[in-house]
């Protein structure tokens, strides 16, 4: 069965072991602005969200691309950028309604999840296994209601 | 089954592909009205600049692509469709037989109606020969004058400086991108594109074009003459569809679809850039030339010519600009809408820019400059007219919240 990024926003105290194991694993530097995985904080809320790519079915970024350079690894299902082929012109980036594939001005191409190969470093450096990596059979969109459902920073608006 | 595709853009080639994966043993013909294998046109500004070869704009990088999914790709241009008998004319002056086709044929140069514009020297930068074209005549101190500064005039810019050309650009209004950018995020893509040695002339335009000696000179409306080596006409595009004169297929400014994207004839669909489909946020039908747009329609036309009904559930426009390095993107209604509010932030020196634009709690629209993270939550935001409670006052008084305001408002969707 395949795995996927498992995110538990209530269990994030906000330390950021996440953002720096990720630009560690495809940076080699603790630089977290590089970092594919982005916690953000609520102030209002006192909360911290860990959110990144769902490898959602539809794949919006993968069909959008003009040039064929996000492919499907059939084994973790990851959409993989790959960094030849990328021109740089930032279609998928808004194909994307997750918002969740990104252009990095340094390197003239754009960035996703891509699952570590297997091994996401995010869900290893977690210490209190907000992040996990786990078995799933949910389809992409379901994926991402569920969790977002789970973001529940506001459910008094909503 | 018999499925025939006229074009082998994006919109085509998603077709072609989504038709095989849903028939594995339907007769798939690709017409493409240019040599070579599919590309992107996506990709020719970076081409220019030199960053890719040819081969890197194709839009299947594995040239054994098409055989392999038994997708026939026939070069010829179509010339006429007769939805009687189910042909389509080709430019070689033979026909194909279809059970399903689809019009997938993109967009074409708009043409300006100004003496001189049959010169050599006269260009349009759309296809992959005008790049070569264009490339070809690539010295230092080259001179372009541009007309245009639309979405391909300021794509292309990049890639005509890093060759060295001195460029000029005429604009008939007061602003550049003026169909995707307030008057605040065009002031800034100007003043980068002038420190950058761009000559940008506003309320401008040429009155004709004469050739003296092998130089061209671009006569202005206000009496100047400017000298140039090379004419860049980038006025705007309109849909390919001159060859469906006479064919029966209901048309406004496009081919007028369903929600099947079928066009008024049964059996005839039709999508991308050619396509009047309807638009989510106003209900009404209209063009949108837009690569995601097109991708989305070429799956969704293809599987209802497979026999799946699908519903196209309406798009909207959104597009993403670098011009000369500096990234900017628009979304839905920018310009605001009646009774709406508006949010923005700007800081002028280091161009950056983010406006949005409300209906209630709702975002349905966006203009940004220099902001590249997570973009796309706006296409999420404004497609999914998602509610945005206490976040639209706190995006009131920073824009710069929007992931936040996304985050949250994703939390409706559950």
């Amino acid at each position: 069965m395949q795995k996927s990024l498992h995110i538990d926003p209530n269990k994030c105290t906000g330390c950021l072991q996440c953002e720096m194991a990720c630009s560690w694993e495809k940076y080699q530097s603790f630089t977290t602005a590089k970092s594919r995985i982005k916690v953000f904080s609520f102030h209002h809320e006192g909360r911290f969200v860990p959110y990144t790519c769902t490898q959602c079915d539809e794949a919006w970024c993968m069909i959008a691309c003009p040039v064929d350079a996000i492919q499907l690894d059939p084994v973790t299902g990851a959409k993989i950028v790959l960094e030849p082929t990328c021109v740089g012109c930032k279609v998928c980036t808004i194909a994307c309604p997750f918002g969740t594939i990104n252009y990095v001005a340094q390197t003239g191409k754009v960035q996703k999840c891509d699952l570590c190969d297997g091994a996401p470093a995010c869900a290893k450096a977690c210490p209190t296994a907000a992040i996990t990596y786990v078995d799933s059979d949910w389809t992409g969109l379901e994926k991402m209601r569920q969790w977002a459902g789970k973001t529940d920073t506001n459910p008094a608006t909503v | 089954m018999r499925h025939l595709i006229i074009g082998s853009g994006p919109a085509g080639v998603i077709a072609a592909e989504t038709l095989r994966k849903a028939d594995p043993v339907a007769e798939i013909t690709l017409l493409c009205g240019e040599a070579g294998p599919p590309y992107s046109r996506m990709a020719i500004p970076y081409l220019l600049r030199g960053n890719i070869v040819e081969a890197g704009t194709h839009l299947r990088q594995d040239p054994a692509h098409y055989d392999r999914l038994r997708i026939q790709l026939v070069q010829v241009r179509a010339q006429a469709v007769d939805t009687a008998t189910r042909t389509v004319t080709l430019g070689n002056g033979k026909s194909l037989p279809y059970d399903r086709l689809l019009i997938a044929t993109g967009s074409r140069p708009s043409v300006e109606t100004i003496p001189g514009f049959d010169l050599p020297g006269v260009h349009s930068c759309w296809t992959l020969e005008d790049a070569r074209t264009i490339l070809a005549k690539a010295r230092p101190g080259t001179r372009i004058v541009q007309m245009g500064a639309g979405f391909v005039g300021c794509i292309i810019m990049e890639g005509l400086l890093t060759q060295g050309f001195d460029l000029t650009i005429l604009v008939r209004s007061g602003y550049m991108v003026r169909r995707m950018m307030n008057a605040t995020a065009s002031g800034l893509l100007r003043s980068w594109c002038e420190a950058k040695g761009v000559k940008i002339l506003t309320h401008t335009q040429p009155k004709g074009i004469t050739s003296e000696g092998g130089v061209l000179q671009v006569a202005l409306a206000d009496g100047r003459m400017l000298p140039a080596d090379i004419y860049l006409s980038a006025v705007g595009v309109d849909p390919n569809l001159g060859f469906l004169q006479g064919s029966g297929i209901e048309l406004g400014h496009g081919i007028l679809v369903d929600a099947n994207l079928q066009s008024s004839v049964p059996g005839v669909y039709a999508a991308g850039d050619v396509a009047e489909a309807t638009d989510c946020l106003n209900g009404k039908r209209q063009l949108n030339a837009i690569q995601p747009n097109a991708v989305d329609q070429g799956r969704i036309a293809a599987l209802n010519m497979a026999g799946r009904p699908a519903r196209f559930k309406g798009s909207f426009v959104f597009n993403v600009l670098t011009t000369l390095g500096l990234v900017s993107s628009s979304f839905g209604e920018w310009e605001g809408v009646p009774g709406g509010e508006s949010a923005e932030v700007l800081d002028e020196a280091r161009y950056r820019y983010i406006n949005l634009q409300f209906d209630g709690d709702r975002l349905v629209g966006a203009n940004t400059v220099g902001f590249t993270d997570h973009v796309g939550a706006f296409r999420g935001l404004i497609e999914g007219r998602l509610r945005l409670g206490v976040w639209k006052q706190r995006l009131l008084e920073d824009p710069t919240q929007i992931m936040q305001a996304y985050l949250a408002a994703t939390h409706s969707v559950a």
